[in-house]
């Protein structure tokens, strides 16, 4: 039983020691004029939209053109 | 959709601060930052204009151009973002940009000079659309929820215009030309009306 144990433990010990070993590369490596940031979605890929991007121009443009209150009102 | 632009009618603009104040509401902006604020020059002469000024998502950003670690990305539609883990908090932008969109957050003992922050068009930022991170970060997501910006739509006098610069130019354009300029639009006239006919000639 106990060696058992002294043999786990003999196992493990290389895995503890080595663990601050594995430690991953943090810095940044920028190149110059290139966006190096997360990719951002497309509007028009929300769960609103669902990727139609034709519905969510019209939805848009309607509320676009309702700031011209010429139109909205009949000026 | 091509370039998604806010465009600020001076002839209409009463000061009223909406456009701030629904900014900072949509997107729970911190005190001290101030993504939009409204500009008046003369102030208290009559004829003073005000203007309300936040980023103006440029075709040609300089913010881009200086930032050290390329931090700001153009989304299709136009509008200038940039991703605030990457962002260092240089200052940078705020001294390119001419019209002082650029905020940093000041909310430490001494002066803590934060993350840069910016008006997004509503169309929050390099997050998962609609997530808590996004809100946080960046602010509320109206672009993918199919609205414009809070701003503009909040704008009792349609002063200010957002959306694609084509289709907002063809608004300003028709107003000016219904409307007139200059003090056609402004003044005596304007607010008690102008004379139909010449004055009724004295006497009988």
């Amino acid at each position: 039983m106990n060696a058992k144990l002294v043999a786990a433990i003999l196992l493990a010990l290389p895995l503890f020691l080595s663990a601050g070993c594995g430690e991953q590369q943090k810095v940044t490596v920028f190149k110059q004029g290139v966006y190096q940031g997360k990719l951002d979605a497309r509007p028009w890929d929300s769960a609103d939209f669902k990727g139609d991007k034709a519905e969510w121009e019209r939805a848009i443009n309607t509320r676009m053109n309702g700031q011209n209150e010429y139109v909205r009102i009949g000026g | 959709m091509a370039r998604m632009k806010f465009l600020c009618d001076a002839e209409r603009c009463i000061e009223c601060n909406g456009c701030v104040t629904a900014c900072k509401q949509e997107h729970d902006i911190p005190w001290g930052v101030n993504r939009r604020r409204v500009v008046t020059l003369n102030d208290g002469v009559p004829g003073e204009k005000s203007i309300s000024v936040a980023c103006m998502h440029c075709s040609d950003a300089p913010c881009m151009a200086v930032c050290p670690v390329d931090c700001f990305y153009r989304t299709t539609e136009g509008v200038v973002l940039h991703d605030k883990d990457l962002c260092i908090g240089c200052g940078y932008c705020f001294y390119a940009c001419p019209f002082g969109a650029p905020q940093f957050p000041q909310d430490g003992a001494f002066g803590l000079r934060g993350k840069m922050d910016k008006c997004t068009f509503c169309a929050g930022g390099p997050e998962a659309d609609f997530s808590a991170a996004e809100f946080r970060k960046y602010g509320r997501n109206r672009l993918a929820e199919g609205k414009l910006p809070a701003c503009a739509e909040m704008c009792s006098t349609k002063a200010l215009l957002g959306g694609d610069g084509d289709a907002i130019a063809d608004i300003y354009r028709n107003r000016v030309l219904v409307r007139g300029k200059g003090s056609e639009v402004w003044g005596w006239g304007t607010a008690y009306g102008k004379p139909e006919r010449p004055a009724a000639k004295p006497g009988r």
